[in-house]
């Protein structure tokens, strides 16, 4: 008799890795995963004794029903969008930059202090520009300072980053109630001058033709440039970079540099085209959901144009369910909560088959 | 039934994974307190055989006897409680834990109680003459203290068969002279130490007896003091096989790469290459042979650019034009001085190629810097990239495909294509066939005899000495970092570079 006396059972579910799954397949399960979040979030409604058919009909027509709504949404998609395609090189790249609130509070900093006190210097289309500059360099070089220390000390970005936030934020705490408070006592900075604020196109601040040009622009960047494919090679490996002579450090900063812009550019089309002043929440999440809306398009640009609509949707409509139907609008956090862990969660069953034992094997 | 019992006794043990064959119906016995040596090449089938009784691995055939009494051993508890613990050549250690917690760990009867703890620690080392803090940090650990950590584990568990595999790695010559005492005074109470090693010195120097190990097949046990270095190395490496590939004399060939006193450190400031030097002529194949570790890795990576350099100069000497030194300088810059470089790394995936990228994309590596402006150009990657899958007959859908989805041996393929296609006059392979098929290997052989019959300066790490020594025109040995010798391939024989490949290098590197 030979040693082998161990006796296995089959597993009752068993996983196993997928490796091509087709795109209608793919398809086919993030819809599922959809309906899936759809049905729970009724229950929920249900639940709180809401007829939930009412409650998704109030969503609907409260952020795409009317042109006020759509208006609406457009302006918490716009920065959405942008700071999520600011992370995507940093994603590709595997440097895990969750500093996009930091950096889009910066880029409002930056671009405040130019509004608030060189708008009786400049004319307005120069004073848009240089704000406009001013945010970019100050969210490319907050962020660059994680990775510096990262390129020279190999800090861990990922804890740099995050704290840069809380910092950042501080700041723009200390503005609000220190120097630049208007009112004394009021812990509000005032309203900018008209000269500072951006213009309006269909309704909405120009952002929206900003971030649909950087989408197509981030597009080819990451697919067809040098650069993008540096960090396309920087991400899979180390190593490779180097045997292929590629400047690792540069290309880090760099990328980084790009990614805090784009942010800090997000930051100024928040304070100057929807807030017209610098609040301390100017960045209010965006930072964190963008790594969502990132994530979930796979770094694809044109998806993060889709994703981040759904999720200004969403938001739209939790609070018009807060309005209409006096559902607190926790509630509808916690139905936008369901939905985006349904679309993460089904991405294991596009990377993974799920068998089960099958009768009679043992 | 035998008339003594062993400490441990494999009976007809066969391991695979998946075709390859680690173990073939080993038959091979230890006694009580001794020490004994398993001795083999790299790949021979020492650690496997070993994991077996370690709990690491399951046997697929046969059986096993710890004092007598057959076992199975299906996890490392099941190992400690037959009183058998290994030592792995990669520590398992907490780095914030301390020594003591370190060495608790995973022990569910034990009380927590770390003064107790650490004085029966201290008991440990006094008895067998370690040197240890229990409260010191994990990551305030040399990597001998380290491995002292890894043996008081498990003598704490009760065991009384230790195997060590390749303890002596990562030591300096002193610490390693410390381990031997430890172990020789482990012997002398009565225990039974296993070690696993390809270092013929100390083979020698540490064993009562030693089991010499080849291609996955246990070839003899002989009493150390019965034996010495010359019979042991005959019965590692074997018989010459007579392989076919065509070599022909090198014509007219030219210094292209002189290597001078070439040294490099570690990042922990130990030599991994001390005083090396060569030349490489275009129009020959040089080899580099040596047990894995010896330095092959850093030399290739050292004249490619990949890696600092302490002292020595790497001279380039191109045809009708100037010389260049290659020290100081990037692969970009190394590049852009006009030296023509192909390089074939060990690490196919993880250094020559981007898995996740297709074929285009990957022969773009090379060359993604050669257009001008800031878009890439795909259209001549991917031309090249349709000519090496035509010609090489690389097995993929399609050119866009990831190359990690594909074979090893046309993920070699892929690689050389590309790095011959570059017009080389320097071309470096290491362990270019590893893991590749027979016909695959044969390919690569071709195609490394066509370059070096084009001119180029062919460097060819290898591990199996057959190819080496008829592949190559010349044969470099690395022992430790240091030029053991170089040989001619068309006289020299298996035991003269295998004698080469493991003498004793040791005086003065620290």
């Amino acid at each position: 008799m030979t040693a082998i006396n161990h006796r296995e059972k089959t597993p009752l579910i068993r996983i196993s890795k997928r490796e091509n799954m087709s795109i209608a397949g793919m398809l086919a399960v993030r819809i599922g995963a959809f309906v899936l979040a759809i049905v729970l979030g009724g229950l929920i409604f249900a639940c709180l004794g809401t007829n939930p058919i009412e409650a998704y009909m109030q969503m609907i027509n409260g952020s795409l029903g009317k042109a006020s709504g759509i208006r609406q949404v457009v302006k918490i998609a716009v920065p959405l969008l942008t700071v999520a395609l600011a992370l995507a090189p940093c994603f590709k790249m595997k440097y895990w930059n969750i500093g996009a609130e930091g950096q889009i509070t910066i880029g409002a900093i930056c671009c405040s202090y130019f509004a608030l006190y060189w708008y009786d210097k400049l004319p307005s289309f120069v004073l848009l520009i240089v704000m406009a500059i001013a945010a970019i360099l100050g969210g490319g070089i907050w962020a660059l300072i994680p990775a510096l220390f990262k390129s020279r000390y190999n800090t861990n970005e990922t804890l740099f980053t995050l704290m840069m936030n809380y910092i950042a934020i501080g700041i723009a705490a200390w503005l609000c109630g220190g120097p630049w408070e208007g009112k004394p006592g009021s812990q509000i900075i005032p309203m900018f001058n008209e000269k500072a604020v951006l213009p309006k196109i269909g309704g909405v601040h120009i952002g929206w033709i900003f971030a649909l040009i950087f989408v197509v622009v981030m597009f080819i960047y990451m697919n067809y440039t040098k650069q993008g494919y540096e960090i396309a090679v920087l991400g899979e490996s180390e190593n490779t970079a180097r045997y292929a002579g590629m400047n690792v450090s540069r290309i880090v900063l760099r990328t980084v540099f790009i990614s805090g812009a784009l942010s800090g550019f997000a930051g100024y089309m928040v304070a100057s085209g929807t807030d017209m002043t610098l609040f301390s929440n100017v960045a209010n999440n965006v930072g964190f959901t963008a790594i969502t809306v990132c994530w979930l398009s796979q770094l694809n640009p044109f998806v993060m144009v889709i994703i981040s609509a759904l999720i200004a949707i969403l938001s739209r409509g939790s609070s018009v369910l807060q309005t209409q139907l006096s559902i607190p609008s926790t509630i509808s956090s916690i139905i936008t909560g369901i939905i985006l862990l349904c679309l993460l969660g089904c991405e294991f069953f596009i990377n993974y088959e799920v068998s089960f034992r099958k009768k009679g094997e043992n | 039934m035998e008339n003594t019992v062993h400490a441990i006794e494999f009976r007809n043990i066969s391991k695979h994974f998946g075709s390859v064959i680690a173990n073939n119906h080993v038959n091979l016995y230890v006694d009580h307190g001794v020490v004994m040596a398993i001795l083999g090449e790299n790949g021979s089938g020492k650690t496997s055989l070993m994991n077996m009784v370690a709990g690491i691995y399951y046997p697929d055939e046969g059986e096993i006897f710890v004092e007598g009494e057959k076992v199975t051993i299906k996890t490392p508890k099941d190992a400690f409680n037959y009183g058998v613990g290994m030592i792995h050549q990669h520590f398992k250690l907490i780095e914030v834990f301390t020594a003591a917690q370190n060495i608790v760990l995973g022990l569910e009867d034990e009380k927590m109680d770390m003064k107790l703890i650490a004085s029966k620690v201290k008991d440990i080392a006094s008895k067998y003459g370690f040197d240890i803090d229990p409260n010191k940090k994990i990551y305030d650990m040399s990597v001998s203290e380290k491995q002292t950590v890894e043996i008081i584990k498990v003598l704490y568990r009760g065991v009384d068969i230790l195997i060590l595999d390749e303890p002596t790695a990562v030591l300096t010559p002193q610490e390693t002279e410390k381990l031997f005492n430890v172990l020789r005074s482990m012997r002398e109470q009565g225990k039974t130490v296993i070690i696993i090693t390809h270092k013929l010195n100390e083979v020698m120097e540490i064993s009562d007896v030693v089991a010499v190990m080849r291609k996955g097949e246990h070839i003899k046990t002989v009493r150390t003091k019965e034996t010495n270095p010359d019979a042991l190395t005959e019965m590692m490496v074997g018989h010459q096989v007579t392989l076919d590939i065509e070599r022909k004399t090198p014509v007219d060939i030219k210094p292209r790469i002189t290597v001078a006193d070439l040294s490099v450190r570690d990042n922990e400031g130990n030599f991994k290459l001390k005083d090396v030097g060569f030349i490489a002529y275009g129009g020959e194949i040089l080899g580099i042979a040596g047990i894995a570790g010896s330095g092959q890795k850093e030399l290739l990576e050292s004249i490619a650019g990949l890696r600092r350099v302490a002292t020595g100069s790497i001279i380039y000497s191109p045809e009708g034009r100037s010389t260049s030194n290659l020290v100081g300088k990037t692969p970009l810059e190394i590049r852009e001085a006009g030296v023509a470089m192909a390089f074939v790394p060990e690490d196919r995936l993880g250094m020559g190629l981007v898995g996740g990228m297709g074929m285009t994309d990957n022969m773009m590596l090379r060359t993604w810097r050669s257009n001008k402006g800031m878009f890439v150009d795909r259209k001549e990657p991917k031309e090249l990239a349709e000519v090496i899958l035509n010609d090489l007959e690389v097995k993929t859908p399609s050119v866009e495909y990831p190359v990690r989805k594909l074979s090893g041996g046309n993920v070699q393929k892929v690689l050389v294509g590309r790095e011959i296609a570059s017009n080389p006059s320097v071309l470096m392979s290491a362990y270019a066939v590893r893991g590749l098929d027979i016909n695959t290997s044969y390919t690569i052989y071709n195609l490394l005899s066509d370059q070096k019959d084009k001119g180029v300066a062919v460097i060819f790490v290898g591990e199996d000495l057959d190819v080496l020594l008829q592949l190559c025109d010349r044969i470099m040995v690395l022992n430790e970092g240091r030029v053991a010798g170089i040989v001619d391939a068309r006289v020299a024989s298996k035991e003269e570079i295998g004698l080469l490949m493991t003498k004793n290098m040791e005086e003065g590197v620290h």
